[in-house]
């Protein structure tokens, strides 16, 4: 409850922010945070609670920016463009999912990176140069539609978890993640499920690549398929909290910030810290630092009391 | 013409392919440990390699025999701060914890080597780098070739003390069933401790000769990373000279790819191959055994 309307908070906040500031570093640093959001939620739902590692999250980022800005640059309506994005990546999604979905644990995880790795070159071999936006579109660029777009989708990516988590289907998706053979034998379908986590997941990032597409001026088509943007999402996720709604949020929100601190001396110094945080994380605290943080309150309250 | 060329040089490659995939292979097959690092340990030998020669003209060959030492003595470090805690956990956990640690070291390595040495390409270049062999009308390139027979020397001295020796008899041992080695009193931790520095070595190594016979960069670890599994996929574990074979397919495939669908689809012809072979058998690399 604490959770639910700390984000509520959270969000108007940020949506009253332009009200106040019309700096635009600010508002590209929220463009940024609610991208990362997106994408570290999207992962975090096939990640965190369908267990399936994903290192192929980058194709599908890629797909909905590749489709949308094509669509929305031939003349095709922002929202439509948008919408046939994020379509085409579920589309692929569930085309690779039935047979990804064979591989199991570390197999499924290089799979689709191989995978994300052949997409990104052939595009980069198909698609050598590098898409700007219309003369016109640029004349008229304006941040602030691209701040709400991006804020809309994080909100309605944290909903979409935050909604089916809890759900029939949701408790689903957890118990293949805890024991498939367990869950099939109670009736739950593994494939079917691991399909529909992939699904929201696979349309999410795409969303989030459309927007991309509608947020960056200029960029070369291949820049989307980089590995960078699935690496990004494993790190925020887990260094939040993999497996939780808050804690890719809180990660995202981290990962972004000192990013954009350390990147003002050190261009990639900040992979050094979060490599190792990962690491960290990976080896002893399992929940991230949501996980650690309600530990460390817990031996709090704990030592508080008397008896 | 062009074809015969580009199969020389595809089979120079392949060595290398084939020793990268070696080590790989050997921490795979022997820890269960999935070290995506693996291309980031190559990268860092052949660093090692790089600076001995630019800073104190040691040549390049002889230098590997102090970046093989000192990359085993940096298998050794990794596995006591790291990889140890995975291989309490079973199997299914172990390659995934030590799938996403090795992720974790990948990205460390990579954005360090980016702070100390820059994004530059780099490569050594020895008074010998140019020299040719002539084969009729095919070129092999001097360098490519001595590392193509020294990758090949390397797993064959492997072979021995891995076949000849009480520690390499120990190490296949648990290989084959880690719960059984124990019970003959093998002690399995130092064994994986040994296993995975000797790994570590063979892909310093290697890395030493990517930067005599081709270049170096930071970013080239993912790309000798995935090398390395499309090997291990092809020709399975348990054997190193499968994986030199397997290396070699994979040099020769290439070369066949450049040929006919031109140079940019050369990456995408050897995970193609990857991935319809893991699609064949998707109990995993450990199905034929299990």
């Amino acid at each position: 409850m604490k959770l639910l309307l700390a984000g509520i908070l959270f969000a108007a906040g940020c949506a009253a922010l332009p009200l106040f500031t019309a700096r635009t570093d600010l508002l590209n640093l929220g463009v940024q945070i609610f991208l990362a959001v997106v994408l570290a939620q999207s992962w975090n739902l096939l990640g965190g609670y369908a267990g399936q590692i994903n290192l192929g999250h980058a194709a599908f980022f890629g797909l909905g920016a590749l489709v949308t800005r094509t669509l929305w640059v031939a003349g095709v309506p922002m929202i439509v463009s948008l919408s046939a994005g994020a379509l085409v990546a579920t589309a692929f999604g569930c085309l690779i999912g039935v047979p990804a979905f064979g591989l199991r644990g570390a197999y499924f995880a290089i799979g689709t990176l191989g995978l994300a790795e052949i997409l990104r070159i052939t595009i980069g071999n198909l698609l050598p140069e590098i898409s700007t936006i219309r003369a016109a579109e640029l004349a008229s660029y304006n941040i602030l539609p691209r701040y709400y777009l991006t804020l809309c989708l994080a909100v309605l990516c944290v909903a979409v978890v935050a909604l089916l988590v809890p759900s029939r289907v949701g408790l689903g998706i957890r118990a293949v993640r805890e024991d498939e053979a367990a869950a099939e034998a109670s009736g739950v379908s593994a494939v079917r499920h691991k399909l529909l986590a992939l699904a929201i997941s696979t349309a999410l990032a795409g969303l989030a690549g459309g927007a991309f597409a509608y947020y960056h001026v200029s960029y070369y088509p291949q820049h989307t398929f980089s590995p960078v943007w699935t690496f990004d999402a494993v790190l925020m996720a887990f260094i939040g909290g993999v497996g939780t709604v808050h804690g890719p949020v809180l990660g995202a929100l981290f990962y972004v910030i000192l990013k954009e601190v350390l990147a003002l001396r050190w261009v990639e110094f900040h992979l050094i810290i979060f490599g190792v945080l990962f690491i960290v994380v990976v080896l002893f605290l399992p929940g991230g630092l949501v996980g650690a943080w309600d530990r460390a309150r817990r031996l709090i309250a704990r030592s508080r009391r008397p008896w | 013409m062009i074809l015969t060329q580009q199969l020389i040089l595809g089979l120079l490659v392949g060595g290398l392919y084939g020793l990268a995939a070696a080590g790989l292979s050997l921490t795979f097959g022997v820890l269960r440990v999935l070290n995506v690092a693996h291309g980031e340990l190559l990268m860092v030998g052949g660093y090692g390699t790089f600076w001995l020669f630019t800073l104190w003209k040691i040549d390049p060959f002889l230098s590997l025999l102090g970046v093989g030492p000192a990359m085993f003595v940096l298998g050794l470090a990794l596995y006591g701060a790291l990889f140890r805690f995975v291989v309490k956990a079973h199997e299914e956990a172990r390659i995934k914890n030590s799938l996403l640690i090795g992720f974790g070291l990948t990205l460390v390595l990579h954005a360090l080597a980016i702070q100390l040495w820059t994004a530059d390409e780099r490569s050594v270049t020895t008074a010998y780098s140019g020299t040719v062999m002539r084969l009729g009308p095919f070129a092999v390139p001097l360098l490519r070739l001595s590392s193509l027979l020294l990758a090949f020397a390397i797993l064959a001295a492997l072979h021995l003390f891995l076949s000849k020796t009480r520690w390499g008899r120990a190490i296949r041992a648990t290989a084959e069933d880690w719960e059984a080695a124990a019970l003959m009193g093998i002690p399995v931790g130092k064994t994986y401790l040994l296993a995975f520095a000797l790994g570590t070595a063979l892909a310093g190594i290697a890395g030493g000769l990517v930067s005599i016979s081709y270049s170096i960069s930071p970013s080239i670890g993912m790309e000798w990373t995935l090398k390395a599994l499309i090997v291990v996929v092809l020709a399975g574990l348990g054997s190193l000279f499968g994986s030199f074979a397997g290396g070699i397919l994979l040099g020769l495939a290439e070369a066949m790819s450049v040929v006919f669908l031109g140079g940019p689809y050369r990456e995408v012809v050897g995970l193609l191959l990857f991935l319809i072979v893991l699609l064949a058998r998707p109990q995993g690399l450990f199905g034929a055994r299990a």
